[in-house]
């Protein structure tokens, strides 16, 4: 008997013990918030674009997060939906883009500096303040910083943004995948059976 | 003699590597010969590894040989100078050293002929002159690349961190690539000047050892350097031939046992390499002031006549030196930069030798064929037993292909070297390094757009809040000028006096009624004066209340006295009351109670006319409150806390007139039972109040809705979505109840106001319930 309730109180003092110590766990380290929404975030291109039909990235991923369809980001394209799947455990969705709106093709909004009327319609449409300028003086786009959203073409009265695709440089060029199985690839690496 | 000639340093083999042909003899058995001057030379802005050199020099600018014409740019750069004295005839985009095939800025200079140096700093006494910083400054002006193939400006190679102690200088002279013998030659010819640079080395690192690295394919170049390095110290060791040991990974594995963590860099374990090549031009910077403006480059391969090393000037266009070497152009198959494995195939032979470039290979097609169709990977594990970093190719291969980067970084695709021995054993002609360069890039670029949405969020964010800053100070700065244009004081009637005197006489009357009531609990005869007296006090106070309505009133008092009517009103209806208490009292008495109910009448009337103007004052001191509210409140006050008082002067005005307006309509009611003739006017009254209620619903609605966008995007004030929320909820509830029992009366036309009427309410409510998740979600991110 004796065995027993030592076993009994064995027991219960380690419980008490656990659980005191998860307790304080719990407390100590707990986690704030839902970082969740971070991390979804992390994955979005940050183009701030608005296709979604929210106003900026994050508060896509507040609805990615709480519900929605993740395959709404036309500039971040098939990876990001892929990427999103994964990290949500979700199926991956076909793009949910208009035709036309491919995400691969990189852009960059130049404004015909001569046409330009200094209306700053366009800075104040631009998410990431990449469009310097002051009333009734030229406007021009900081190339690095531009997103290729594409939210400063609509307001522009005299249609002198165009949106243009971005060349690649010596620092982003990098070699393209060889054709594959079956096919000679390009003549760029001499590597041979000598 | 020197001691590792006796003691050979034991050597480590690295995993793999393959034994190409070598054909080297094609180009090592003739000595140096100089290039001859072209008519151009066209100097690349980055021949170095890091940052673009930006020019200093004009078009038609005249410049001496070893002149700066381009200046580095930031940490990570190297200027460039003239090779020649010439002309500046051009500074603009050329074909250059890339396998993009991309053009890049450069400067374009037409040589006069004279060569004439410009004025020069040597150093010969380097070791007594100056400091180790000193000297380590000097080669960075003097251009100095790493220049076995890489480019890394050699200056910060030299200047480790503190923290990286260098125990061994490993000078790369194995040269394991086929085909080139720009650094055999050179340690043939000019094995004293290479010593020399390696004794400004061991200078400026302090090194416990200086070992030089040569494969044993070189037998005169090891001769040469163990000659020339007698008595120095600097150890000469011997490496088997294999490609690719030169590879600075494997080099220093090779003669350390030391391998360089992924990553990382050789400093990090105590080494640092250099070329045989770039040490020439140390000792040339230091001992004779030059800067870097020529190298020995080889041209070599089987459409060439004449080939052999040539000390070229940098910027020297490829076709003259093909000239010079006597090439057949119909026999060049193909015209690589760099070695048969690792270099990369010239799309135009205009293309400028450059820092880095130590071989022309201008192969046949039969010496360089065209690369064989790609056939599907047989898993035969040729490749991983080839790779000289240890990695699974095949795997690599698998993941490239898929553009699976994740899993292709996971077996660490950056640590290859891209030596090509996986490729060149593959029996399937599969074209690996040109899979693996793909993935790197990829991976790259993924990392470059991931900087690039950061600093696209951060400037978003920071724009975001810079628009809040705004509104709020723009609303600020309304609400003052708003407190500037309202008059200072209440002028003309003295609500206060008249408040009271309306309390006094309204307090007679009570003590008056509480006489009557006591007179008829006495069965008192005096019941009738008393009655009138009572008559009399109350218009007394009627006419005190009157005052106080007329004074709340007035248009010239902005600031109406809420409270003071709402006391009237109430003490008004407590007359009432009493009143008809009384009154029930005298009934049950069996009294008279005729004057009684008249009285009472009157009362009600009284109350109701009280209660009236309470109503009517309300809404007209709400549109005051929200102006009076934010006056008092501290000036930093934001704009959602304002709003917010707004806000709730606006559900305030807006009860009380919908209140105002189920009153109005229960009236109506009544009185369309009693058959009363004044239905018109109280229907224009109803219509009145719903009008108002309207109003204030509809300023209120967008407010909210404003609120909303507002903790949308900020993700503050729960409590408010909250009550939100469950309003709207618990308004369209009320309304279904409402629906319902329309729907039991069988009323078509209201069940239809209703439907609408829910309908936007149970829109209303999910748009709050919306708002209240998002702002939750917010809410939470905003803590942790």
């Amino acid at each position: 008997m004796t065995t027993i309730l030592l076993a009994v109180a064995a027991l219960f003092a380690l419980a008490a013990v656990f659980g005191a110590l998860l307790g304080f766990a719990s407390e100590k380290f707990r986690v704030e918030g839902d970082p969740i929404v971070d991390q979804i975030d992390a994955l979005l291109p940050q183009t701030q674009c608005g296709q979604c039909g929210h106003p900026g990235c994050r508060p896509y991923a507040e609805a990615i997060a709480s519900g929605e369809e993740h395959n709404r980001c036309p500039p971040g394209g098939e990876t990001t939906v892929v990427a999103l799947s994964e990290l949500l455990g979700r199926e991956v969705l076909p793009l949910d883009a208009e035709e036309g709106s491919a995400g691969d093709i990189k852009r960059v909004a130049v404004i015909r500096e001569d046409e330009c009327i200094g209306c700053t319609k366009c800075i104040q449409a631009c998410p990431v303040d990449a469009i310097v300028g002051a009333a009734k003086l030229m406007h021009t786009v900081i190339a690095d910083e531009c997103t290729g959203c594409d939210l400063c073409v609509e307001p522009c009265p005299v249609d002198c943004i165009d949106m243009v695709e971005v060349a690649p440089t010596l620092n982003t060029w990098h070699w393209q995948r060889p054709p594959g199985i079956g096919r000679k690839p390009d003549n760029q690496i001499p590597v041979v059976n000598l | 003699m020197n001691a590792s000639i006796g003691k050979p340093r034991p050597l480590f083999d690295f995993h793999g590597g393959i034994h190409p042909p070598q054909n080297k003899e094609l180009s090592n058995q003739r000595p140096i010969r100089q290039a001859p001057l072209p008519e151009q030379l066209i100097l690349p802005l980055n021949m170095h590894l890091g940052a673009p050199a930006k020019a200093i020099v004009q078009v038609g600018d005249r410049v001496l040989k070893g002149e700066k014409i381009a200046e580095a740019q930031g940490a990570v750069s190297l200027p460039v100078h003239a090779p020649t004295s010439g002309k500046i005839i051009a500074i603009g985009p050329r074909p250059i050293q890339h396998p993009s095939g991309l053009d890049a800025p450069c400067i374009v200079l037409e040589p006069d002929g004279k060569d004439l140096w410009c004025e020069l700093h040597p150093l010969p006494d380097w070791q007594t002159c100056c400091p180790p910083s000193a000297l380590v400054a000097r080669l960075r002006e003097a251009g100095i690349a790493g220049m076995g193939g890489a480019g890394f400006p050699a200056a910060i190679k030299l200047s480790p961190k503190p923290e990286h102690k260098i125990d061994q200088l490993i000078i790369n002279a194995v040269e394991c690539e086929p085909y080139i013998t720009a650094d055999d030659v050179l340690m043939r010819e000019r094995a004293e000047q290479i010593i020399g640079g390696i004794e400004i080395l061991r200078h400026i690192l302090k090194p416990k050892e200086a070992i030089v690295g040569i494969e044993d394919n070189k037998p005169e170049a090891i001769e040469a350097m163990r000659r020339a390095a007698t008595g120095t110290g600097i150890e000469i060791a011997v490496v088997p031939t294999k490609y690719p040991s030169g590879g600075e990974k494997q080099l220093i594995y090779m003669l350390t046992g030391k391998e360089v963590p992924s990553g990382g860099i050789p400093a990090q374990i105590g080494v640092v390499c250099h070329n045989t090549g770039t040490t020439l031009a140390i000792y040339r910077a230091i001992v004779h002031g030059e800067p870097l403006v020529s190298r020995i480059t080889t041209l070599t391969g089987k459409a060439l006549a004449e080939a052999g090393n040539f000390e070229v000037l940098i910027g020297t266009p490829v076709s003259s030196l093909l000239q010079a070497a006597s090439a057949d152009m119909n026999k060049i198959g193909r015209l690589v930069m760099g070695g048969p494995m690792m270099g990369f195939t010239l799309h135009s032979t205009a293309i400028p030798v450059v820092k880095t470039s130590n071989c022309i290979l201008a192969a046949t097609a039969q010496e360089l064929p065209a690369p064989a169709t790609e056939q599907p990977c047989i898993r035969c594990g040729s490749c991983a037993d080839v790779c000289p970093a240890d990695l699974l190719p095949q795997q690599l291969y698998w993941y490239a292909k898929n553009q699976d980067l994740e899993r292709a970084q996971q077996y660490n695709l950056m640590d290859c070297i891209e030596c090509g021995a996986c490729a060149y054993v593959c029996p399937s002609h599969i074209p690996l390094v040109q899979y693996y360069r793909f993935a790197k890039g990829e991976v790259r670029n993924a990392l470059q757009e991931q900087q690039k949405a950061d600093r696209a969020r951060v400037r978003f964010e920071a724009r975001q809040q810079r628009l809040a800053d705004e509104q709020a100070e723009k609303e600020a700065r309304r609400k003052a000028r708003l407190q500037g244009n309202k008059p200072s004081a209440t002028p003309g009637v003295d609500v206060a006096a008249l408040k009271a005197a309306s309390l006094q006489a309204s307090a007679a009357y009570k003590a008056a009624v509480k006489a009557l009531k006591a007179a008829e609990a006495d069965g008192s005869d005096q019941l009738a004066a008393l009655a009138s007296e009572v008559e009399q006090l109350k218009a007394k106070a009627d006419a005190a209340k009157a005052a106080v309505r007329d004074a709340g009133n007035t248009p010239s008092a902005p600031v109406i006295d809420v409270a003071a009517l709402k006391a009237a009103s109430l003490a008004a209806s407590a007359e009432y009351k009493a009143a008809v208490k009384a009154m029930k009292a005298a009934e049950a008495a069996g009294e008279d109670v005729s004057a009684l109910r008249s009285a009472a009448d009157a009362l009600k009337a009284k109350a109701d006319a009280a209660k009236a103007a309470v109503r009517d004052a309300g809404p007209a001191t709400q549109s005051a409150a929200p102006s009076n509210a934010s006056a008092t409140a501290p000036e930093k006050s934001d704009d959602t806390a304002q709003r917010a008082q707004k806000m709730k002067a606006l559900k305030t005005a807006f009860n009380v007139s919908h209140k105002q307006f189920k009153e109005a309509n229960a009236a109506l009611e009544r009185a369309e039972r009693d058959g009363s003739d004044n239905l018109d006017e109280l229907r224009k009254q109803v219509e009145r109040f719903k009008l108002k209620s309207d109003k204030a619903k509809e300023a209120l609605n967008v407010l909210v809705d404003q609120a909303k966008a507002d903790i949308r995007a900020s993700g503050s004030d729960l409590k408010s979505l909250k009550i939100e929320a469950a309003q709207t909820e618990a308004a369209a509830r009320q309304k279904a109840r409402e629906l319902d029992a329309a729907k039991i009366n069988g009323d078509d036309q209201r069940i239809n106001v209703l439907t609408r009427e829910l309908e936007a309410l149970k829109r209303e409510a999910e748009v709050a319930a919306g708002a209240l998740k998002a702002a939750i979600d917010e809410q939470g991110l905003a803590d942790a």
